[in-house]
């Protein structure tokens, strides 16, 4: 079968594995373009968000490449994608298209329907459910290793000599990860990707701003829909960690006990799951100030709901907590250089504040 | 003096003033309502919200100010689930609207903020309205005799609204006695208006459409007055449910208007950037396309609608209608 998936950030690479190893045809979309999006919101409804569009869009280009069945995740609220995959069905249906999206639901909340929609995958391949578990596992590595590759370029950007050499060492090492096959090459793919980024002449002497990203996981984790904020900001020498992996590995490498740790710390401005990231974007905003970050931006599509309450209590944190925040709300309007230009004025706010506090300190 | 307890007229009070009003009345508490809905408030609202909000969210914040110095407390329960269905609950926004309130607004009085979480078992608001009552200093007979009085008052609300196919805010004139039940008059046409109470109700925010519908031989039907049980009884035409209680409530009435009531004309209003109905909108118009050819129409409303626009629209779509059936 032709199956594809959304897209967003570096994840392709592993769902173009899983799907591949199950003995399936993986149609991997295209990186969402311009093309994308405007076919993603020429078909959805007005107010959705931006995720919505372009997930559509991405859904119908693959379409056009013969892909069968779309495999998408839903939710139980009250953020609204948990609901996408059944309107986007709808929508599809409207143009013409027998596409089926198969929406996995979590499997706490109905297990047999999660397990029964895996068997309708690995079935007509006879894969067995054990030589799916190792299949699973190994692309669970395979995520990890791109995450924590991801993450150091952020630390080696703001400090790279020649402008622009760590995304090309990035580009090169996602091909390193994306070739390999079993665990073995995986582990070797690690290793000679962070040595290759560790090679990349850098300038030690320079002390990089550090800036916490937040907000709603899909713009946070696809650059085409936050502009490619991260590279931008590590190319004006600003340190940017996210607070958002697919596996999270961040919090299982900093002794950091992941959802619990966030409601107690998001508790004294926000004592409730507002779905989507609302609650994450409080408490990751309290967590950035507690470990001295200069800054905080929060990203959110236009008409998000968890984000915009987010955004309305946040205004607090920052007063109580001196940690500036700016927010980014992105929807097909949004231009690059609107977006820079905002940031450079952040960034230079955020050197200003800095520089007085260590002249105060003096 | 007595305690005063001010209840923002905004967002539930559409919904479920009256058994509120019967709780607070029945332990001799005074209740002040927030003035009605006008420019001077909205303006004051919008002024203070997160700009990105809805204007219902921001009207709500006036309203909250407009207590301010009136009330020793203010009523904002946390509204999370009121029948107890599995993974419906409400737009995120009044999840953490106590939060957002304390937040952007300084120098409030206490809020009563009690979550009201009807999933946790069918005693749930017995126990809610004992702790409020404790925060006032009743005892837990006082708080029972309350408890009866105000849901016998809802009850009576939702009856008058169901039976006499009056809108809300009539019928809690009914209630408390400034007008007898009546909508007697003879309609050519009978249109689902589909919204949330709050946006529908609210006469300053809708341009008072349904009295505008009425004037031009409308009959209007909101979700309100159809009855639990159909409204229930659609929900198995859907393949999950929404999230949002009132949203759903739109939803299956929206089903129900086009399946059985067999309705001439559809108009949903909807606040500007308002998250769940970016969904329902959509929903909505799909199936009055694919069933049948029902008309519809969506109306936004947000800080800056004005009148004349509002009635040159559906001036239009009800003349559009006549066109259709051959009446002019």
């Amino acid at each position: 079968m032709k199956i594809t998936f959304p897209y967003m950030g570096t994840s392709h690479i592993t769902f173009k594995y899983l799907i591949e190893s199950l003995g399936h045809q993986a149609i991997v979309p295209p990186k969402p373009s311009k093309k994308t999006l405007s076919l993603g919101t020429q078909n959805s409804p007005e107010f959705s968000c931006l995720p919505f569009k372009i997930l559509l869009g991405s859904y119908l280009e693959a379409i056009e490449q013969g892909a069968e069945l779309i495999i998408t995740s839903g939710g139980k609220g009250p953020c609204r994608a948990g609901y996408y995959g059944i309107l986007h069905q709808k929508l599809l249906e409207g143009m013409g298209h027998s596409t089926r999206i198969l929406i996995f639901e979590s499997p706490f909340q109905n297990l047999f329907d999660f397990l029964g929609k895996i068997k309708s995958i690995i079935a007509p391949n006879k894969v067995g459910w054990l030589e799916f578990w190792g299949h699973y596992k190994r692309a669970w590595r395979k995520m990890q290793i791109i995450d924590e590759t991801e993450a150091l370029t952020y630390e080696i950007r703001p400090l790279e000599c020649n402008k622009g050499e760590t995304t090309k060492v990035f580009n090169r090492c996602l091909d390193l990860i994306d070739k390999a096959e079993t665990v073995a090459e995986m582990e070797s793919a690690r290793e000679q990707s962070l040595r290759l980024l560790r090679e990349i002449p850098v300038d030690n002497q320079r002390k990089p701003l550090k800036i916490g990203i937040i907000g709603e996981i899909y713009v946070v984790l696809e650059p085409f829909a936050n502009l490619d904020i991260q590279v931008t900001l590590g190319e004006m020498g600003v340190n940017t960690d996210r607070s958002i992996y697919l596996t999270d590995w961040t919090k299982e490498n900093t002794a950091f006990n992941g959802q619990r740790d966030i409601k107690k710390f998001a508790q004294p401005y926000l004592n409730e799951m507002i779905g989507g990231h609302g609650i994450n974007s409080i408490g990751e905003t309290v967590r950035y100030a507690q470990r001295g970050f200069h800054g905080v931006v929060q990203l959110a599509p236009f008409t998000c709901i968890p984000e915009i309450v987010a955004k309305g209590i946040l205004n607090k944190v920052s007063q109580d907590l001196n940690i500036p925040v700016m927010t980014v709300f992105l929807d097909e309007q949004t231009g690059k250089a609107g977006l820079q230009t905002r940031l450079e004025a952040f960034v230079d706010l955020l050197n200003h504040k800095r520089q007085r506090m260590e002249d105060i300190a003096i | 003096m007595k305690t005063r307890i001010g209840i923002p007229r905004a967002l539930a009070y559409f919904a479920y003033y009256p058994f509120w009003k019967g709780f607070f009345q029945s332990l001799q508490v005074e209740m002040v309502l927030s003035s009605e809905t006008s420019k001077g408030l909205l303006d004051l609202g919008v002024k203070e919200a997160v700009a990105d909000a809805c204007v219902p969210i921001k009207l709500f914040h006036g309203h909250v100010l407009d207590l301010q110095d009136k009330v020793d407390y203010i009523f904002l329960p946390r509204l999370i689930s009121v029948n107890g269905e599995q993974s419906v609950t409400f737009c995120p926004k009044f999840l953490g609207l106590p939060d957002l309130i304390k937040a952007s607004l300084t120098d409030l009085p206490p809020i009563i903020d009690e979550k009201i979480d009807l999933k946790k078992g069918p005693v749930e608001l017995f126990y809610i309205c004992t702790r409020i009552g404790r925060k006032l200093g009743q005892g837990s007979w006082k708080v029972w005799k309350a408890y009866r009085k105000g849901q016998s008052l809802q009850k009576e609300f939702e009856r008058l609204i169901r039976d006499g196919q009056i809108t809300p805010m009539e019928a809690i004139d009914v209630l408390e006695g400034r007008s007898t039940e009546q909508n007697q008059q003879e309609y050519k046409f009978a249109f689902a208006v589909l919204g949330f109470p709050y946006t529908i109700n609210d006469r300053f925010i809708s341009v008072d459409l349904v009295k505008k519908l009425r004037k031009l031989g409308v009959k209007v039907l909101t979700p309100e007055m159809v009855s639990k049980e159909k409204l229930s009884a659609q929900a198995k035409k859907l393949p999950k449910n929404l999230f949002w209680y009132f949203s759903n409530q739109v939803m299956r009435a929206a089903l129900y208007f086009i399946d059985e009531a067999k309705v001439d004309g559809i108009i949903h209003i909807t606040a500007f950037g308002c998250g769940p109905d970016a969904m329902v909108d959509k929903m909505i118009e799909l199936e009055a396309k694919a069933k049948e050819k029902i008309p519809f129409m969506t109306i936004t409303i947000d800080e800056h609608t004005g009148e004349a626009g509002i009635v040159t629209r559906i001036e239009a779509f009800v003349d559009m209608l006549k066109l259709r059936r051959g009446l002019i």
